[in-house]
């Protein structure tokens, strides 16, 4: 407290740059060439040559790939918040035996890995012709709906419901309630269901690779596996497009660090 | 209040519960029916009984991954734990760089596993073999073409993934703990081993509970990461289940043979999630 504590310190430091590490040897080699990768992963490059980057950014056709998962993710995000806070609210407004029903059908839902339906699912979807975009963000609803519903569900029992009555007598309708008074009320708990259903829809591989596999419509980890199953002979370029990859990603956590820790902290606790 | 034969009311539910039955409901009562015929993905087949669930029990191959990955689980927990909990309590010791050291230990939960997978095989393969004709040590050479080394490469991968993640969990019971409480016991001559033994760790003890479900959960589930990091090679030997029901299903076509394997899946994970709702409600009953 008082005094400073060096060698916590000095251990700290030495761990976080451990943790770096992999970051750090992933960028320095992405800028060698592939002899001087054989040659030596661990110096530094000869030049900062960016021919590396730009063939990656090329192949990867990244700013495609880019978009297509930022108008998945944003679309989902987006659905999955107006329709579970919509549905979380129905839930705490209505204290019957059905809603309590339909809760625990939704947090039962949480047990279910993937795998267990992920067959079924696209027979079904693919019987459908749902094996696109569209059936792609309605599955993304589905998966998403029950920790999103839980999160709101907390938040909401603590509303009073004084505050919806005095809306009625106001001559308000249930969706202006819910819309004008109740929604913004919510925004710290909607910071954090946002956060956690990007997060995990922006990484996922499996379930694009099922749906939307198909030349134009690929995600970034979706194409990134292609693109590393051409190049894994070729480290040089492979290293480029991870690193090409990973920066959206980490540009959005330097603007957004303490919302998204704060975010996955409560999404695990709870 | 919303009654429950009010149109809202179900106009607000709607949505979310067709996909739910359509995502999640319809599919795990249809797989739950395919995993008794002889399903081929089009045609039901015949109604085969138990057939499939008996095979899967003499399935060498699923076994296997089975085993392996309950050792993964096992080993990786452990780890995870240690290092999560040991970083926690690095960052909230009051140093200058706690800041700094919480957005990096972090940071790799951010990234897909896919992608962790794949830059951590270059480390593997590359750098590790570098290291290793340099300094002249034999075993960092051939990473990830052993058992051994994909088992513990999945295992490194895993700690250094999801030890920021547990972090961030011990510190949010760490901060709870009081600090006059420490600084009592500081006073009163313990060291610094006595005071994490008898009080901080009495007091973190719901976290532990929190984070080893967390961290079996997604162990016991990894795909992604095994899939980019060896694919299950060498010769299926580092495959876990999650892979293996894939491989089967869409890999072998095996259909409804696969969603037997799935349905067996479906159980353990869902025993394994139970116990914790058990032991949760069980100590809350003790508070």
């Amino acid at each position: 407290m008082r005094r400073t504590k060096w060698p916590i310190e000095i251990l700290g430091v030495f761990l976080g740059l451990l943790w770096l590490s992999p970051f750090y040897l992933m960028i320095v080699n992405s800028f060698k060439t592939k002899r001087e990768i054989f040659a030596d992963t661990l110096k530094l490059p000869e030049g900062f040559n960016f021919d590396n980057y730009i063939e990656a950014f090329a192949e990867l056709d990244f700013l495609k790939t880019f978009l297509n998962s930022v108008l998945i993710t944003v679309v989902s995000v987006v659905i999955i918040i107006v329709f579970s806070s919509m549905a979380a609210y129905a839930l705490s407004r209505n204290k019957s035996k059905m809603s309590t029903i339909i809760f625990f059908m939704f947090v039962a839902a949480m047990l279910i890995p993937f795998q267990s339906v992920m067959i079924p699912l696209v027979t079904i979807f693919g019987k459908i012709e749902l094996l696109n975009r569209s059936g792609i963000i309605f599955m993304y609803l589905g998966f998403g709906a029950s920790l999103s519903i839980f999160l709101y569900h907390g938040t909401l029992s603590g509303i009073p419901k004084s505050m919806d009555e005095a809306a009625t007598i106001d001559g308000a309708n249930r969706f202006q309630i819910f819309w004008y008074i109740i929604f913004p009320m919510l925004k710290p708990i909607t910071v954090t269901v946002a956060i956690l259903n990007t997060i995990w829809i922006w990484n996922d591989y499996l379930l694009p690779s099922l749906v939307i596999n198909q030349e134009g419509m690929e995600t970034i980890p979706l194409k990134m596996f292609f693109f590393f199953g051409e190049y894994t002979k070729q480290w040089h370029l492979a290293l480029a497009g991870l690193t090409i990859a990973i920066i959206p990603v980490i540009i959005a956590y330097f603007f957004a660090q303490r919302e998204i820790i704060k975010g996955i902290s409560e999404g695990a606790v709870k | 209040m919303m009654r429950t034969k009010d149109l809202s009311y179900w106009l607000f539910l709607a949505p979310v519960l067709l996909a739910l039955s359509m995502v999640v409901i319809i599919p795990l009562l249809f797989g739950v029916y395919y995993s008794f015929t002889n399903w081929n993905g089009i045609d039901v087949g015949g109604f085969i009984g138990f057939e499939n669930y008996l095979n899967v029990f003499k399935d060498k191959e699923f076994l296997d991954s089975l085993w392996f990955t309950i050792k993964f689980s096992v080993v990786s927990i452990i780890l995870i734990n240690f290092f999560g909990l040991a970083l926690a309590l690095i960052v909230t010791s009051k140093i200058r760089t706690n800041k700094f050291l919480r957005t990096i230990f972090f940071m790799p939960n951010l990234i897909g596993g896919l992608i962790l997978g794949f830059i951590w095989q270059f480390i593997f393969i590359k750098v590790f073999a570098g290291v290793g004709q340099v300094f002249g040590i034999e075993s960092l050479e051939g990473w990830l073409s052993t058992t051994q080394t994909g088992f513990w490469g999945l295992v490194i991968l895993m700690s250094w993934q999801m030890a920021g993640y547990i972090m961030v969990i011990y510190i949010a019971y760490l901060e709870g703990v009081p600090t006059e409480l420490i600084e009592a016991a500081e006073i009163d001559g313990a060291n610094p081993f006595q005071r994490l033994r008898f009080i901080i760790f009495p007091l973190v003890a719901p976290a532990f509970t929190v984070s080893m479900f967390l961290t079996l959960s997604n162990t016991f589930k990894l795909y992604d990461q095994n899939l980019s990091l060896t694919a299950g090679g060498p010769y299926n030997s580092t495959q876990m289940v999650a892979m293996q029901i894939f491989k089967t299903a869409f890999g072998q076509s095996e259909m409804a043979y696969a969603q037997a394997k799935a349905v067996i899946f479906f159980l353990i994970v869902a025993a394994i999630s139970l116990t914790q709702v058990y032991i949760n409600k069980k100590r809350e009953v003790e508070m």
